[in-house]
């Protein structure tokens, strides 16, 4: 640890190249404050995004007609509008709509930006994942549903044991860009002043004017998060084929 | 394709000695062009800001006129932000940058100062009066909005062990606030002066502490302009001998600072 912080020590004061991060405590411990902020936004967007999806698709291909257009209108709102706006939307506008308690006198609003940033990254990866289960969900063939009627399942069995595993393994090649994109959208999070990973690096190198030293290490930091995501998600993939089915 | 790529060159190698044949070309050039053209701040009450018709008024376009004057041209006054405002200097948009910028080591390295330095703020935390808090001290580990890219934020991150939450610009940080995201809000003494003056602030919110980290604002011109240069150390020097900064900060409602005052009384005989 000690060697690594000399050498980059080291390189600044011979090279001019000021790897802040590297070297420094404070500048350190912002940029890992920042990649598990980065991380949890991630995992709990991810997952909160994959039971919307599930959610919104079963709801499609259900009876009722008010659902069905509720969650088009859903998927309409979200995915016609930039994140960036719908972000900003959540935290400036409706987080003043909301209702807030007092405290000795001021206002203490009911989430705060970090639940606000998972509110809405959340919601705009939902309305992907609903139109990514449809597809995976339209791809089982109508005789595998009717057969597993006949066995007695129930519609809401059926899709969780029948058509859903199914779907899934249909639809993962483009949930795995979805979820992708998701790790990458997390950054904007940072207009809110979330402290994520490019919050982090933006305060660091606005103090230590090492710009592209921290763009360096910001985007060699995204590489790896979005490689370990993809290789999981790939992994994920040869687990759960079927002999037999797809390719 | 080739043909194209060298069109594309040329017509980009055009618009560069275009910007640098603009400004940023002396005395005897501005004169012969007849404006100055001056980098001011737009959204900084009250060094900077735009009246009801829209026009940028404040003490720096007051400081900007004043220089203009004496060089006998007409003034033009084009409005910056803290992230273009170098780079305008540097490709030539402007003459002179009078514009709440603070002196920073880095910045003399790309820009050329003006000494003696014009102006001196603070930095302070706009707080709402029902907080009651009273010392700095009192801020630790409570959520302090800020504008991101401050260079005190750090300071005072360190120092006070306040948790800063930094949003881009200054109206975004100053609605959190307001909608209670965090505690106070952490700038420029002299801008949350500035907001002080308006009624949607007034009432609720105060300065209650002491100024800290005291910076000095620089005037800049281009690298090697030095002409301008040494007619703007003479200008500042007239300024502080007369008391024209002082003045202005009454003329448009602030208390005038500590370094102003020390400055006219140093320069008041000479």
């Amino acid at each position: 640890m000690e060697a690594i912080r000399n050498w980059f020590q080291e390189l600044y004061e011979s090279t001019g190249l000021n790897f802040s991060v590297f070297y420094d405590a404070y500048d350190w411990n912002r940029y890992l404050g920042g990649l598990k902020m980065t991380l949890f936004l991630s995992v709990t967007t991810i997952l909160l995004s994959l039971v919307i999806g599930a959610a919104g698709a079963l709801i499609q291909g259900g009876q009722s007609k008010i659902a069905r257009t509720a969650v088009n209108a859903f998927v309409v709102v979200f995915r016609n509008t930039p994140p960036l706006v719908q972000l900003f939307f959540f935290y400036f506008g409706l987080g003043t709509l909301m209702p807030s308690i007092e405290s000795g006198g001021m206002r203490v609003p009911l989430l705060n930006n970090i639940q606000w940033a998972i509110v809405s990254l959340s919601l705009f990866a939902g309305a992907f994942n609903v139109e990514i289960f449809r597809s995976g969900i339209e791809a089982v063939p109508r005789t595998t549903v009717e057969a597993a009627e006949s066995l007695g399942y129930t519609r809401i069995k059926a899709y969780i044991h029948i058509v859903l595993p199914l779907a899934i393994r249909v639809c993962l090649p483009a949930l795995n860009n979805n979820l992708v994109n998701l790790l990458k959208t997390t950054t904007l999070a940072y207009a809110i002043a979330v402290p994520e990973t490019l919050y982090a690096i933006k305060q660091i190198w606005s103090e230590s004017q090492n710009v592209l030293e921290m763009m360096i290490v910001l985007l060699a930091t995204y590489g790896i998060l979005v490689g370990i995501l993809v290789w999981l998600m790939h992994r994920w993939e040869r687990a759960m084929h079927i002999p037999g089915y797809g390719r | 394709m080739k043909n194209l790529f060298r069109f594309m060159i040329t017509g980009v190698a055009a618009l560069v000695m275009l910007g640098n044949a603009h400004a940023a070309d002396g005395v005897d050039a501005i004169k012969q062009r007849g404006t100055l053209i001056v980098g001011v701040k737009a959204d900084y009450k009250p060094f900077g800001y735009r009246d009801p018709t829209g026009n940028i008024v404040g003490i720096e376009p007051d400081l900007a006129a004043d220089v203009a004057k004496r060089l006998g041209v007409k003034l033009e006054l084009v409005s910056v932000a803290a992230s273009n405002r170098i780079e305008f200097l540097q490709q030539g948009k402007i003459d002179l940058l009078i514009a709440t910028m603070s002196d920073r080591p880095e910045r003399r390295k790309v820009v050329q100062v003006i000494e003696p330095l014009y102006y001196a703020d603070y930095v302070n935390i706009l707080i709402n009066k029902k907080a009651g808090i009273k010392d700095w001290a009192e801020l630790k580990d409570k959520p302090v909005c800020a504008t991101s890219g401050a260079w005190y934020n750090k300071d005072v991150a360190r120092s006070y062990g306040v948790e800063i939450v930094a949003f881009d610009g200054s109206e975004k940080p100053l609605f959190a606030m307001k909608q209670g995201n965090c505690i106070g809000y952490l700038y420029d003494q002299t801008f949350l002066q500035g907001k002080l003056l308006e009624d949607e602030w007034k009432a609720d919110y105060g300065l209650p502490l002491k100024g800290v980290l005291p910076a000095p604002w620089m005037i800049a011109v281009a690298l090697g302009n030095t002409s301008l240069q040494k007619l703007l150390e003479d200008t500042t020097k007239d300024w502080m001998k007369t008391g024209f900064i002082v003045e202005n900060e009454k003329k448009w409602g602030i208390a005038p600072t500590e370094y102003s005052l020390s400055m006219h009384e140093q320069y008041k005989d000479k």
